[in-house]
């Protein structure tokens, strides 16, 4: 069967069931098949006074009473320092347990080490919004049993919650905890800011345990993750490498490119209609992206404008920016340096929510549906504006999806910031190699080359070009484009679907299928 | 012409491109090997702009090593000149 | 037509193919490619061809590109020539120009090598750099001399080096240079052009600097970094109120014209040719086209 932008989706797959095709931004809700698939959240009784401290590590994961075909979920906020997960995919591996699923929020480069477990078959099959490194490599190479399942921030809580993703153990690191599992990201030696991705997990896990190398004198607080769904709490001597998890301050890009595309973003912004008191936004945490805070902050500060809140993946620049006055509320789902996590605890304007809150498309209340204008990043777009921010130039799995389809869709303005070509990769293609936010819900491509329009909105367009912005037909750029590139080869592309792409409503979006020469 | 010396042009600098030259023996024709970072993107261009280079200087017997770093079309032609010309003698430059 | 406005001019090294083939694309007035002080001796033919080649192919837009080449008393500066005129950028700085006869050399070798290209009616125009004590006081005959110039630099570096003296951020030691080169440039039509402002991260310091240069009447300012042209554009820009008023005086001027009136008040200020005239240069800074304004009239 076909979706709504042509792909070729099979009806059923071996080791993960049926498929739905995706037939556009909003056509679940509009249908109202929303809520129908909701499972119930685990019930567990237990006596008065009883100790949920574990030994170690191994003995919390003995306890969930582990079995083969089990699915074990976590969290990213450890990002590239994650220490856990590795170490119980390891004790698991050494127990002699098979055919896992791994549904992790999101994988870093600090889980290449799962290789040798999906080449040996220990793991098959892995949900998350992002796939990098080597793992992502030897996935584009068909390694993985079944099919990848890559989903959004939201649709892995909607995943969870329709019961697409049954986690039987969730292990949810956190830099402080008490001995009852209230538990939080938010201090300690390896604080990482909000817990927001932790939330679906602890409340849908049949077993949850907290992982701290902090364990606080009761109560822990705040208690991003609460008690009464934790069952085990367990101390390690290190949840993972704290410089990597949250490093000082960000530092906005010195990259000329980046910060001309910056410039122009923010131009964008400003003559978009949006920008006006009460406006709210999210932008990504570093390049191009990132550096449109900066000229949006100066743009505001001229104009005397300010906003109502941010969202999203929060970072020290987006702190000053509260702390200034621009912003009345930060809502942090995810935090990403070390200035973040002190601000999370300390100031009741940045609010820490889950991702529920943050982008679930099957609730009432998504911050992203209340978003006036975000900034996205992009690997590449294409002359519809679709964006691909999982596969590279070879078709290799290597990125995230994160949040990118649920703020697109849910923002009145949303921009992607991208240069016109990276290293002589062009990035505007006829198609994208893989569809990940559909160009319905992208309102605008800024490169260093001019700004494309979707033709959509054709008003945004004027007023843009009354404003002196430079709007070009995507199609013109891409031409031009491609005469200062050439044109890049075939990508040598096998039969096999290696990947899944899930629109945030659990439709598939588009599919992935194998690199044959990746070596 | 035949390339007398040793010579190189470029630099490991993303967008540029590294060229070397070493002199072969008259009639050995032309050994082109390349290394780029969208090898498998621009392989066939890279080569065929290369051989387009020497083919308008005349050079039939060369080895030519190009380390790629996603150089634009008009500065791996201006790389190859640069690197040709140098190893004919015709211009002084690094080695 | 509007004169070019050449408010930011941004330095690009010769041998750079990154920063090249973007060029077109920092939203400067105009960028120079430089053969001269930001290539390394042994790298000069390396330039040179490069630069030639992103001339044959990299799309500028409307950026005005300018190639600085070596002087002629070098081993390099032939060689450029050779290699750059035939490909008529924009216009070609020639540096460290000390006297007349400077120019004439260095115009004889363009004009030869044009006349070889078959180039009968080149567009290519001449900007002369003044960085020696020398060139100073030469400059008033220097900027008369040559009717293709059309713009005179000055290079505070080489001229605080030439003076034997320190250059200092208050710019004493090259304050009277700036002045007489104005003066000079403003007498031949010309525009005069500032030396780069060293300290990237100081943005401060560079719109002081832009607006002291401003007020002496340089039309723009060199650049080391595209993170230089916002602030130095900021300065060159009318504000809001200046625009508004020029509106009103052109708009004034154009209705009184049309009804035969010369010389006409607003607000009891006599409005003569000077203030129409600075009025229309603040009004192509802002990008208003005046036939816009004479068409909302009409």
């Amino acid at each position: 069967m076909k979706n709504a932008l042509g792909v070729e989706i099979p009806e059923y797959i071996d080791g993960l069931g049926e498929l739905q095709p995706y037939q556009g931004v909003w056509n679940s809700v509009l249908k109202g098949d929303v809520a129908s698939q909701t499972v119930p959240t685990v019930l567990k009784a237990q006596k008065a006074h009883v100790s949920k401290m574990c030994d170690s590590l191994e003995d919390a994961i003995k306890k969930s009473q582990p079995f083969d075909g089990m699915t074990v979920s976590c969290h990213h906020h450890l990002r590239g320092g994650d220490g856990v997960l590795m170490q119980a995919i390891a004790i698991l591996d050494k127990m002699g347990i098979k055919d896992i699923t791994l549904a992790s929020s999101s994988l870093t480069s600090a889980h290449d080490g799962l290789v040798p477990y999906v080449e040996s078959g220990m793991i098959t099959r892995i949900f998350s919004s992002g796939i990098r490194g080597r793992l992502g490599e030897i996935i584009s190479m068909g390694k993985l049993k079944h099919p990848a399942v890559i989903h959004s921030h939201g649709g892995r809580v909607r995943d969870i919650m329709s019961g697409r993703i049954k986690p039987d153990l969730a292990l949810l690191a956190a830099s402080a905890a008490d001995e009852e599992g209230n538990a939080t990201g938010a201090h300690g030696p390896s604080a990482f800011g909000s817990m927001g991705y932790a939330d679906i997990d602890a409340r849908y896990a049949k077993t949850v345990v907290v992982v701290t190398d902090n364990l606080v004198e009761y109560p822990c607080v705040p208690p991003s993750v609460r008690q009464h769904f934790v069952d085990y709490v367990v101390t390690v001597d290190s949840i993972g490498d704290a410089s990597k998890i949250a490093s000082g301050t960000t530092r906005i890009t010195s990259s000329p490119m980046d910060l001309r595309i910056a410039r122009i973003a923010a131009t964008v912004i400003e003559h978009s209609g949006l920008f006006k008191n009460g406006m709210s936004f999210q932008v990504g945490a570093g390049g191009a992206s990132l550096a449109v805070a900066k000229f949006l902050r100066e743009d505001m500060k001229r104009k005397s404008i300010q906003g109502s809140f941010m969202i999203g993946g929060v970072t020290s620049y987006g702190v000053d920016m509260l702390e200034e006055g621009l912003f009345k509320a930060i809502f942090d789902v995810q935090s990403f340096d070390a200035a973040v996590s002190t601000s999370v605890l300390n100031n009741p304007q940045h609010i820490e929510i889950t991702c529920d809150q943050y982008a679930n498309p099957n609730n009432c209340g998504a911050m992203t549906n209340k978003l006036d204008v975000v900034v996205l990043g992009a690997l590449e777009v294409d002359v519809d504006f679709n964006v691909n921010v999982i596969t590279g130039s070879s078709g290799e799995i290597r990125g995230a999806s994160g949040g990118h389809s649920d703020t697109a869709s849910g923002a009145n303005l949303s921009v992607v910031v991208c240069p016109s070509f990276r290293g002589r990769l062009p990035i505007i293609m006829d198609r994208v190699h893989t569809v990940v936010t559909p160009g319905e819900s992208v309102d605008v491509i800024v490169t260093e080359r001019g700004v494309c329009v979707n033709p959509s909105k054709p008003n945004l367009a004027a007023a843009l070009k009354k404003a002196g912005v430079n709007v070009v037909d995507i199609r013109d750029l891409k031409k031009e484009v491609d005469s200062m590139t050439g044109i890049p080869a075939e990508k040598k592309l096998g039969d096999k679907i290696v990947a899944l792409v899930e629109y945030r409503d659990g439709t598939i979006i588009d599919v992935i299928k194998n690199v044959t020469n990746l070596e | 012409m035949t390339p007398k010396f040793k010579a190189q042009a470029g630099t490991f600098e993303s967008s540029d491109i590294m060229v070397l030259i070493e002199p072969v023996a008259e009639g050995s024709g032309r050994q082109v090997d390349i290394s780029s970072t969208v090898m498998l993107q621009f392989e066939e261009d890279l080569k065929t702009c290369i051989n387009q280079v020497l083919d308008v200087m005349e050079i039939e017997n060369v080895h030519l090593i190009a380390k790629d770093k996603g150089a634009l079309t008009p500065t791996i032609k201006a790389r190859v000149e640069t690197a040709v010309k140098r190893s004919l003698g015709i211009q002084e430059g690094t080695l | 037509m509007a004169k070019k406005k050449r408010r930011s001019m941004l330095y690009i090294p010769g041998n750079n193919p990154a920063m090249i083939q973007q060029a077109g694309v920092y939203g400067c007035d105009a960028v120079l490619l430089d053969l001269e002080d930001a290539v390394a001796l042994n790298q000069k033919d390396a330039a040179r061809i490069l630069v030639r080649s992103m001339l044959e192919t990299v799309n500028f837009y409307d950026t005005e590109v300018c190639v600085r080449v070596n002087n002629l008393q070098t081993p390099f500066g032939l060689a450029d020539l050779e290699e750059i005129v035939p490909m008529q950028p924009d216009n070609i700085r020639f540096p460290k120009t000390e006297s007349v006869q400077d120019v004439k050399d260095f115009m004889k070798e363009v004009r030869r090598i044009e006349k070889e290209h078959g180039i009968t009616d080149p567009k290519m125009t001449i900007h002369v750099m003044i960085e020696t004590a020398k060139g100073v006081a030469n400059v008033y005959e220097i900027a008369a001399c040559e009717p293709r110039i059309d713009a005179i630099t000055i290079g505070g570096q080489d001229l605080t080096a030439d003076m034997g003296i320190v250059k200092t951020p208050d710019g004493a030691g090259i304050d009277y240079a700036r002045k007489r080169i104005v003066m000079a440039g403003k007498a031949n039509n010309l525009d005069v052009l500032d030396t780069v402002f060293a300290d990237v991260n100081d943005d401060e310091g560079l719109k002081e600097e832009t607006e002291y240069i401003k007020k002496l009447g340089f039309a723009g300012k060199a650049l080391i970094n595209p993170r230089q042209v916002d602030p130095v554009h900021e300065v060159f820009n009318p504000s809001e109120n200046e625009i508004r008023k020029a509106y009103r005086v052109y708009s004034e001027f154009y209705k009184n014209t049309k009804a035969g009136i010369g010389v006409f008040a607003i607000d009891g200020k006599m409005i003569d040719a000077p203030v129409v005239q600075r009025a229309v240069t603040v009004l192509e800074y802002a990008n208003i086209d005046i036939k816009d304004i004479e068409k909302s009239l009409d």
